[in-house]
């Protein structure tokens, strides 16, 4: 114990006299926590539209300013050729076309159908998908009135429509920081502990001090915990730092408990830490371990499903991450802090990552050696 | 031309005389603390072999130097014997426990010093010492007197963290280190590499009052002139060890009369010595070149100078020396 006292002891002064880790403990959450949330968001607005109205008739200017008043278009060109238009594409000055054929109000009325034309810019692909859903949904709107317009109410008093209401759940303004704030705030909490345990036994070994600690009667165990227990107490800081700021900036209050929470993160922590100390058992420079470091999180931030929902993966990619322990714990934040789940609820996540704490730090201790 | 014999004042060594496992150290009190025996240690995927088949024995309180030039094997063996690397082949004892069985009773019972730096820079001297003398279960005070010669020296900077002190005072922070569990062995490797001259002799003065306390101390070196300080050394080259005996011993073993020899061009002198017929070796040391003949020199001076003269060498001088280490070294080399 008297040894495992003077580790921590030496340990916390070392993590206190590096200014830049310390910088990196408290501004990194802050400034991302900040930075990150508003940037993250998956609506789009501000879509460049050009028209090529080859029709200036009353319907088409309709169409028109239904489209501009919808607040997610930007009306850009207004043409009369496509060849017009294209060319906006091509500069870059649109994304969307849409072409109002000639005769579209007299065949509208005639014919009772008439088609019009978008051409989508693919190349952002979120821009080019939703730009050309919310036109078409626009356009179908547009669709309906006239329909209830031109249809005289003797001919059929009743015309069959489903209307769908949404009812949003747990985010009812579908705000998407109260969606992307929990997540984030797990990845920051991954980040700072993955890191900086990776980079910890690496240093000694680099330094070379990990020579004379060997050398003397330090039992394996005493070290590595002398090593993992600085960083667990660091990662619940960060957490707590994420969590108080996340409530003063966003207003996000977790619905569940809060010790629930803590709890799950105490376990989560000392699964990544021993990823980190896993890692830097392989490595012997900072170097490698921080580049090993960072291919692994990174896959775990890409296919954690904060970003991309891990139920639209394909299957081989749902299997990936379900060995991902963050894609356990973005779930968790979002069960417990945004629905208000209990222990019952996530019983399941927290048995999956006892098991990650469980493998990684047993394999962690069991490749450190003395001797080689 | 037949060989003559070498004067009577110099003894000749023969072949067997010259086996190190033959040496064993039976001037020595009986009392082994280290004991080395065909040690083996092969690094690699290419079977390079770093130690090969060594063997030497330490006595209790002896002062034991491993001199060899860089990559002759000395940290291999160092990390053996601390426990730190596994032998490939043979045993080693230390304090009577082995390398590999009982090294949790050597790491209690032995100090090290490593060639590199490792104590933690971002620490003062005074914390790096509490640390170390914690997780030995002591304390600074405890075992005070033993590193007090040292430590008063770098004491009035005990606040100032190791990362930000000078060579010598890093190296006797170490070995500060190394000493405050009042370790029965210390292993010091390349202990005085990178340090001034007046904090080498400095340092071996250190090193001889703690072997006054009966502490064994192994220690390696790539420096000849500091061979002269240890009770014995081992020559080691290539992994292998090449002689083991006490420094005068060594020297004493030297077969040749050595001369040095100078002039004005050192270089065409050098050139020239070596096509003389006469010439046994020769190698530039310092700005002499030290040099052996097949004959003795009543016989051969005539010769020489005749020799040297018609290749135009000018203020020729030359002098009988005493053989150094480096001169043993480079012979054994040699054969």
């Amino acid at each position: 114990m008297r040894t495992l006292k003077f580790l921590l002891q030496k340990e916390f002064k070392q993590i206190f006299r590096d200014k830049t880790i310390i910088a990196m403990i408290l501004v990194m959450p802050t400034i991302q926590l900040l930075i990150l949330p508003l940037a993250a968001n998956y609506e789009v607005k501000n879509i460049n539209l050009a028209f090529t109205d080859n029709d200036h008739s009353a319907y088409s200017q309709q169409l028109i300013s239904k489209i501009t008043s919808s607040g997610y278009f930007r009306l850009t060109g207004y043409n009369t050729s496509f060849k017009e238009s294209m060319a906006l594409i091509e500069s870059d000055q649109a994304d969307l076309v849409l072409e109002i054929p000639q005769d579209f109000e007299r065949n509208l009325i005639r014919e009772n159908q008439q088609k019009v034309f978008i051409a989508v810019n693919a190349i952002n692909g979120v821009k080019a998908n939703l730009g050309g859903a919310y036109l078409s949904t626009i356009i179908q709107n547009f669709n309906t009135e006239i329909r209830m317009e031109l249809v005289t109410p003797s001919k059929s008093s009743f015309i069959p429509v489903i209307e769908t209401t949404n009812s949003n759940w747990y985010n009812t303004l579908l705000n998407y920081n109260i969606f992307m704030v929990p997540g984030i705030l797990a990845i920051l909490v991954t980040m700072i502990a993955g890191f900086l345990s990776a980079l910890n036994i690496v240093r000694e070994k680099e330094v070379g001090t990990i020579e004379q600690i060997n050398v003397t009667p330090i039992k394996k165990y005493h070290f590595v915990l002398g090593k993992l227990i600085p960083f667990w107490i660091l990662g619940l800081v960060v957490f707590t730092i994420g969590l108080t700021l996340s409530r003063v900036i966003y207003g996000i209050v977790p619905m569940g408990s809060i010790p629930l929470l803590y709890c799950f993160v105490g376990v989560y922590l000392l699964a990544i830490l021993g990823f980190g100390l896993l890692v830097s058992t392989y490595c012997e420079t900072q170097q490698q371990a921080m580049f090993i470091a960072f291919f692994f999180v990174m896959i775990f931030v890409l296919m954690g499903g904060l970003f991309t929902s891990i139920d639209s993966m394909p299957e081989w990619a749902k299997i990936v991450s379900r060995f991902n322990p963050l894609s356990y714990l973005i779930e968790v934040m979002r069960m417990v802090i945004l629905k208000g789940s209990g222990f019952k609820d996530i019983r399941y996540h927290f048995f999956i990552i006892s098991i990650f704490a469980l493998v990684l730090n047993s394999w962690a201790v069991w490749n450190y050696r003395k001797t080689s | 031309m037949p060989m003559l014999d070498i004067n009577d004042n110099i003894k000749w060594t023969s072949e067997k005389e010259m086996n190190p496992s033959l040496m064993v150290n039976a001037a020595l009190s009986a009392e082994i603390s280290i004991q080395v025996k065909n040690l083996v240690k092969v690094y690699g995927k290419d079977k390079t072999i770093a130690v090969d088949d060594v063997s030497f024995n330490v006595g209790k309180g002896e002062l034991f130097g491993l001199i060899g030039p860089d990559g002759a094997g000395k940290t291999s063996i160092f990390r053996m014997l601390t426990t730190l690397l596994l032998p490939e082949g043979g045993s080693a004892t230390v304090n009577g426990n082995d390398v590999v069985k009982d090294y949790k009773k050597i790491r209690k019972s032995v100090g090290y010093m490593p060639g590199k730096f490792s104590l933690y820079q971002d620490l003062s001297i005074e914390e790096n010492l509490n640390f170390f003398a914690t997780i030995f279960g002591t304390t600074l005070e405890e075992n005070y007197d033993l590193i007090r010669d040292i430590y008063i020296q770098i004491e009035p900077f005990k606040k100032r963290r190791a990362g930000k002190l000078s060579g010598g005072m890093k190296q006797k922070l170490a070995l500060c280190c190394a000493l405050i569990h009042k370790p029965t062995v210390l292993f010091l490797d390349e202990p005085t590499t990178g340090v001034d001259p007046v904090s080498r002799r400095e340092f071996w003065e250190m090193l001889k009052r703690l072997k006054a306390q009966n502490i064994t101390i192994l220690v390696s070196t790539p420096y000849m002139d500091e061979a002269n300080m240890c009770d014995r050394i081992a020559l080691i080259q290539k992994g292998k060890i090449l002689s083991i005996d006490t420094p005068a011993e060594i020297i004493n073993a030297y077969p040749d009369i050595l001369y040095k020899i100078k002039a004005d061009n050192i270089y065409h002198l050098y050139l020239h010595l070596n096509e003389f017929q006469y010439t046994k070796s020769c190698f530039a040391f310092g700005e002499m070149l030290h040099v052996s003949f097949t004959k003795n020199m009543e016989e051969v001076q005539s010769e020489l100078l005749n020799y040297l003269n018609q290749r135009g060498h000018q203020n020729v001088s030359m002098d009988l020396v005493i053989p150094t280490i480096e001169d043993c070294f480079i012979k054994l080399l040699s054969n």
